[in-house]
């Protein structure tokens, strides 16, 4: 598995008890916090080709 | 300095305020009630002459050479054992006791070797002091009756030998042995003129002695005598440093003849340990100057190339030019550092800064990545500050003690035995852990409650203690009120059913009632106190169960005072200090985030640089993106990240796909064998500056010999960075912490000059503290209010199954020291001379596995082989091991799972199989 890919899986199952919008934000904002741009850029990519899970996919696109 | 002797007052301290006022032969004293007569009378300048009294041991009277006369008392009472009483007067010296005492020393002359000059404690031997200080001239009864002249000598221990006929039973080590390391494996075997020391009916290798070094530091003769000191002669000067093993920082008194180390002997007025050791700090120092030190800088073009010695200004220029160059090709961010917590926080500051500022880009991450860094996160969400609570001191108060996830009498044994004095006195102790560690039950120490829990269920287990406080009406309401935040969403969510104890017990496999009781003891004592380890962070939740313990230690109103709180206990001796330095990608120093444009600008104007506001690649990261080509040249300091980190083909893949791999450290390691570059080290005893233990305590470490290698390690990252182009020129360490006092706002009160005048400083020192800070949160939290946080268990996804149906969990043993390095290039190899496997009896049977048995751990990542031990200290499905010798390489099994919020591996869940090795063929070595 793609780093980046299992990685936001392992943040997004932390926060998917939170309310959708809120769980994307959280996500969005670890990701933020703790990631390299490169790190980034390759989760873009994943949601690009449609390989992110709903919330994953949510945080990824807040950080477009 | 010379040698340094510190003040022996007979017994110990007593606290409180100094209300009883003495006369000692005229001199008056004031000292707190309890103090003994040989106290008050060391205290007014009077030294009364002792043999079986030292002051870290209580009283045992036994020698009778302290014996005194008091006004209106009869007889001569012993000094050590009578307790002041306002108004005393007491004489030391008359004609009487003058007699008294030289025929008490008679007779221990009179069996005793008379072979002073040649005695290895010559000029350090309280009996020899002793028959001076009475005046002995004459031994009446003579020398040719029964004796113990040819007693044996047991040579067994690496490190001290026990000469029995030297011994005159005065009781001193067995009472070192329990009181202040608390192990008892000493003991007076036999009754009158047959009795003597014996650690069983056995050697001391072989008994149950950790050689913590207590017994020969209270022996008053040369009965327990350093084998170095037998070699060597007795040192002449000492200089008071910091142990560079675990994250106890204990202080040392380094003692030696010219430049020559003799031995370590452990520092009274050390804050950390107050006099006493382990067998690592006490004696595995010759690593130090062992042979296979690498001394010269050394470069190759290949891996497969052979080294070639080169000067520093060559290292240091093949260094500079080849990091620049792959800059050149691939981007600023092709390049990182990982800095060490076994460096100073001065070499640790100076590489953060090389980082940040020569190389442009924030990719410096530290091991404690792959150790507490859950910590650093957890605390800093919930406490607003990333570090423990508590001093070590604050376990004397504690009324019940929650270990989790951490064997301290292996990891951390001089706080192991702060620990067990408290247990001894009758604290209750609650054990978290899937394996019954020694503390669970050892001699006079025995928990209340063992919760052995399956690996990787922690969150559930805190989860389900705090439901239990939460449900049964355990808050501490007013604390919670007053000092927090969040709780109501938290309880509510705590509360709910599936936090249960019996919900969870199938998860966890720890008994509902188990759980519920142990809360209960918890959160209904006076002072709670948790201390934990990798067993907490090391897991895929490793943060959420950081934070989980805080909310615990929150709605039980544990933090704050002494006695409670919420304790790390450090892997390495400087994980916090490295922590504290910016070693982190996404922190500058003093945990403020890259982002923070008003923090970043201060460092922007010290620097004169630009630094980038996102975070860089924390260790793992590294490793992926080097294998993906985005990361081209790493400088590793003082680690070895090809034996230490997990899932070892993905590290060494990685490694291998480097263009410059830059290794420091005082031995080709196994990740040497992946440079290009190797820079030797100093080790610590080379070294000036400081180290930050687990309790926020910064000693001075001070170098004790010439740096064998003509540089010390600060300076050699200095000049790469001024060779790639950011000059750093400091010419004296105290000139680094003099920047990171400046920069820092936690350190602002700390300098060389303040360490040396206070010993050590505990921060948060700053003008508020200014003699530093031994407890955290004690009015308010760092950040304001505590902040409950919800912790909702999610199982990891590193799952057991057919092919592999036991969970390994890893860990650490006392006589090693992390991967080895060091240790095994001592006598320590006496004690684990291999890695073994522990497995349950019912696992074994089941595989055919004896005891002894070389057995292959296989995972899904990889394979090794090591020899098997069985133990019903792991419960039925769980395997343990240690990691320690490369040539078992135990990460060669652990995976790529990682605590979701900081990367920090999942070493404590691998699911494996074990199986029988395929037996050699005979005639194969």
């Amino acid at each position: 598995m793609v780093p980046e890919l299992r990685l936001v899986n392992d943040i997004a199952r932390q926060f998917g008890h939170l309310p959708d919008e809120a769980a994307a934000d959280a996500v969005a904002d670890h990701v933020r916090r703790f990631w390299d741009p490169r790190m980034r850029a390759h989760l873009l990519a994943l949601a690009d080709a449609g390989d992110l899970d709903p919330l994953p996919a949510a945080a990824a696109a807040r950080l477009r | 300095m010379t040698l340094l002797k510190e003040p022996d007052f007979g017994t110990p301290a007593r606290p409180g305020e100094a209300t009883v006022t003495v006369e000692v032969d005229g001199l008056p004293v004031a000292v707190p009630p309890g103090t003994s007569v040989m106290r008050a009378s060391a205290q007014a300048g009077v030294n009364i002459p002792k043999l079986c009294a030292t002051d870290s041991l209580e009283a045992f009277g036994s020698c009778r050479l302290c014996v005194v006369e008091i006004d209106g008392r009869k007889g001569t009472p012993a000094s050590c054992t009578t307790p002041v009483a306002d108004g005393m007067k007491i004489r030391t010296q008359s004609p009487h006791l003058e007699r008294l005492r030289r025929g008490v020393m008679e007779l221990y002359i009179s069996d005793h070797p008379l072979d002073c000059l040649t005695c290895p404690a010559n000029g350090d031997c309280e009996l020899q002091d002793m028959a001076g200080t009475v005046g002995l001239r004459e031994v009446r009864y003579g020398y040719e009756g029964a004796n113990h002249l040819d007693a044996p000598t047991d040579t067994s221990n690496p490190y001290f030998d026990f000469d029995e006929s030297k011994c005159i039973a005065c009781s001193r080590c067995v009472r070192a042995c329990d009181e202040v390391q608390g192990t008892l494996a000493l003991t007076i075997a036999n009754r009158g003129f047959e009795s003597k020391v014996a650690p069983g009916p056995t050697s001391f290798l072989d008994s149950e002695c950790v050689s913590c070094g207590a017994c020969v530091q209270a022996c008053p003769t040369a009965t327990l005598q350093e084998k170095s000191v037998v070699e060597l002669g007795m040192p002449s000067r000492t200089v008071i440093t910091t142990c560079a093993y675990c994250g106890v920082g204990c202080s040392f008194k380094a003692e030696l003849r010219g430049t020559e180390l003799v031995r370590m002997v452990p520092h009274k007025d050390g804050g950390a340990n107050e006099g006493h050791s382990c067998v690592k700090g006490r004696f595995a120092f010759g690593y130090a100057t062992h042979p296979d030190r690498v001394l010269n800088p050394m470069v190759r073009e290949s891996i497969t190339d052979p080294w070639r010695e080169v000067s520093w200004e060559e290292a240091i220029s093949t260094v500079a030019s080849g990091f620049r160059g792959i800059q050149d090709r691939y981007g600023a961010g092709a390049i990182g550092a990982i800095s060490s917590s076994r460096c100073t926080n001065e070499e640790v500051w100076v590489v953060q800064k090389m980082v940040r500022a020569a190389f442009g880009n924030n990719n410096v991450d530290t091991c404690a990545r792959v150790c507490h860094s859950p910590t650093g996160y957890g605390l800093k969400q919930t406490f607003g500050e990333s570090a423990g609570t508590q001093d070590f001191k604050s376990v004397a108060l504690a009324d019940v003690i929650m270990v989790i996830g951490a064997n301290p009498t292996d990891g951390h044994p001089v706080f192991a035995s702060r620990m067990k004095r408290r247990l001894r006195e009758g604290a209750q102790l609650i054990v978290v852990d899937p394996r019954r560690i020694d503390l669970v039950r050892s001699p006079h120490v025995e928990a209340a409650h063992h919760l052995q829990l399956t690996p990787g269920t922690n969150v559930a287990i805190v989860n389900a203690l705090a439901h239990v406080v939460v449900t049964e009406g355990l808050v501490s309401e007013d604390f919670v009120a007053e000092r927090c935040e969040g709780y109501e969403e938290w309880a509510a969510f705590i509360a709910g059913p599936e936090n249960s104890p019996e919900a969870v017990e199938r998860i966890t496999g720890v008994p509902a009632a188990s759980v519920r009781a142990a809360a209960r003891l918890y959160a209904s004592a006076p002072n709670g106190a948790i201390y934990y380890g990798l067993g907490v962070t090391e897991h895929s939740q490793g943060s959420t169960m950081v934070m989980g313990l805080a909310n615990l230690a929150m709605a039980t109103g544990n933090v704050g005072r002494d006695g409670v709180g919420v304790n790390p206990l450090r892997g390495q001796n400087n994980v916090q200090g490295s922590c504290d330095m910016g070693s982190f990608p996404h922190e500058l120093p003093g945990y403020r985030h890259v982002s923070d444009d008003v923090v970043r600008g201060q460092f922007e104007s010290r620097w004169d640089v630009s630094i980038l506001p996102e975070p860089g690649l924390r260790i793992p990261n590294m490793f992926d993106a080097a294998i993906d080509g985005s990361f081209r040249g790493l400088f590793v300091h003082g680690e070895d990240i090809a034996q230490s980190d997990p899932n070892l083909q993905h590290v060494t893949a990685a490694l291998s796909a480097m263009e410059l791999v830059v290794v420091q450290d005082l031995f080709l390691n196994e990740t040497a064998k992946f440079a290009h570059v190797f820079l030797p080290g100093a080790s610590f005893l080379e070294k000036d500056g400081t180290f930050t233990n687990a309790e926020r305590r910064i000693n001075r470490v001070r170098a004790v010999m010439p740096a064998k290698t003509g540089k010390a390690e600060w300076e050699i990252v200095s000049e790469i960075a001024t060779a790639m182009g950011y000059p750093m020129a400091y010419s004296h360490p105290s000139e680094i912490m003099d920047e990171i006092a400046a920069m820092t706002p936690t350190f602002a009160g700390v300098s060389f000059e303040a360490l040396d005048k206070l010993g050590s400083i505990q921060w948060p020192c700053n003008a508020s503290a200014p003699e530093g800070t031994p407890i955290m949160h004690v009015d308010e939290f760092t950040r304001g209010r505590g902040k409950f946080v919800r912790t909702a268990f999610v199982a990891t996804e590193e799952r057991t199954t057919r092919r592999f149906p036991l969970v390994l969990t890893t860990g650490r043993i006392l006589s090693q020291y992390n991967v080895g390095a060091q240790t095994r290039r001592t006598g320590n190899v006496a004690w684990h001379p291999e890695d073994l496997l522990e497995l349950h009896p019912h696992d074994a049977s089941e595989r055919g596995i004896e005891d002894g048995a070389l057995v292959t751990l296989a995972s899904r990542v990889g394979e090794t082989t090591l020899r098997a031990t069985i133990s019903d200290r792991m419960p039925v499905g769980v395997v343990y091991t240690t990691f320690h010798h490369p040539i078992t390489g135990a990460n060669v099994v652990t995976t790529e799972h990682s605590d979701w919020a900081t990367n920090c591996p999942e070493y404590k869940v691998t699911a494996v199989q074990v199986s029988l090795s395929a037996p050699v063929p005979a005639g194969v070595d």
